[in-house]
């Protein structure tokens, strides 16, 4: 029997294994085939990102390094006072998150982390998601840990969400009835529309994004692939954000972070 | 405030073209928008920007509206003496800002 004809009496029984790897869920992408958002940016906007002085998201950098400083809420007390210098406190810190937080029974990303520290630390009110103040901290949080690869925890208490998260990774959503895993596992480096499809790593967050030219967080990127669906976005600080975030800093482990990254 | 960046080389030799980079962070609200409600948001732009190399202008801008947030202006000029590059913004609802850099011209 040649090769040709033996191929061809695969070929039924390869389309019905593509087909179950869809409802199935999909192969993840190895390892070494990994690529930051970054690897597809123009030679413009990867300059933008390369310069401190260029890159926009060193603005909310500096905001939030004022802000680490300043005393606030009942307790009187700034971040600085119990963490010290952030170049060595927070090296490393945004990579290992989220993490679990026993208090909570659940994990938290760094923007809760922060708000949390602010309510029961500093008695201060809590910053809303998405605030310019909040997002400044984040970014400048998330900076000390630039150039350090995304550190999951290995904590088994995280294991439950991070498979909540991939299943809502797997699943198919919203009007188009895709699921998150159909863009950026099955088709990342092709075209949507004029797009390029990127393999969706969270290791650049809280990012100034050109189209919405300001900084956001991982959950207002999220919200935005939601809508793209035509499914209805979570509210920000949704525990199945959180679980979907643990599973994407799982799926990005080792890659160097970025904070603050510069995206199209 | 608004938060600004500066990038000026901290030396340079005599005669030599240098490349200077600004970015400030600003809402640059074109006053074209309107609330849910209907009412206009008012204009908040940064109109002119002007560059002083020694107390020497050097460099002006006029920005209007439909220019992108957090306006990033780059430009060149001649090293010529080592001294200091004065940066102003202004705009809407009186809005100033003014930051130094220093040069060492050999």
């Amino acid at each position: 029997m040649s090769v040709v004809t033996s191929l061809r009496r695969l070929a039924p029984a390869a389309a019905l294994l593509t087909g179950l790897s869809i409802i199935a869920g999909h192969a993840e992408i190895p390892l070494h085939e990994r690529r930051s958002g970054y690897a597809d940016l123009g030679r413009d906007t990867k300059a933008m990102q390369d310069d401190d002085t260029a890159n926009p998201g060193m603005l909310s950098v500096l905001d939030g390094e004022a802000l680490w400083k300043t005393k606030t809420g009942d307790a009187g007390r700034a971040c600085v006072d119990c963490h010290g210098d952030a170049r060595t406190s927070m090296k490393g810190v945004a990579a290992r998150y989220p993490a679990f937080e026993p208090a909570r029974g659940r994990p938290v990303n760094l923007d809760q982390r922060i708000s949390i520290c602010r309510a029961e630390r500093q008695q201060a009110k809590p910053l809303p998601y998405e605030s310019k103040e909040l997002l400044a901290l984040s970014a400048f949080v998330g900076m000390q840990s630039r150039g350090a690869p995304v550190a999951p925890p290995d904590d088994e208490r995280l294991k439950p969400f991070r498979d909540a998260g991939r299943a809502a990774y797997d699943r198919r959503q919203g009007q188009l009835n895709l699921s998150c895993g159909q863009c950026h596992d099955d088709n990342w480096g092709k075209s949507l529309a004029g797009n390029l499809i990127p393999q969706a790593h969270p290791n650049g967050y809280p990012l100034y994004r050109l189209e919405w030219q300001s900084i956001g967080s991982l959950q207002r990127r999220l919200r935005n692939c939601m809508t793209g669906l035509r499914a209805e976005p979570y509210e920000y600080g949704a525990p199945e954000y959180v679980d979907l975030e643990v599973y994407l800093m799982w799926r990005a482990r080792g890659m160097p972070m970025e904070t603050p990254a510069v995206r199209p | 405030m608004a938060r600004a960046l500066i990038n000026v080389p901290a030396k340079a030799k005599r005669g030599e073209v240098i490349a200077i980079k600004t970015l400030i962070s600003h809402v640059m609200e074109s006053g074209f928008r309107h609330t849910s409600v209907g009412a206009r948001i008012p204009r908040d732009i940064i109109d002119t920007f002007v560059c002083t190399y020694n107390g020497e202008e050097i460099f002006r801008a006029a920005l209007h509206p439909a220019i992108a947030a957090n306006p990033f202006i780059t430009f060149h000029t001649v090293a010529a003496e080592s001294g200091t590059f004065t940066f102003q913004w202004t705009g809407d609802g009186g809005f100033s800002q003014t930051e130094t850099a220093s040069i060492v011209v050999e």
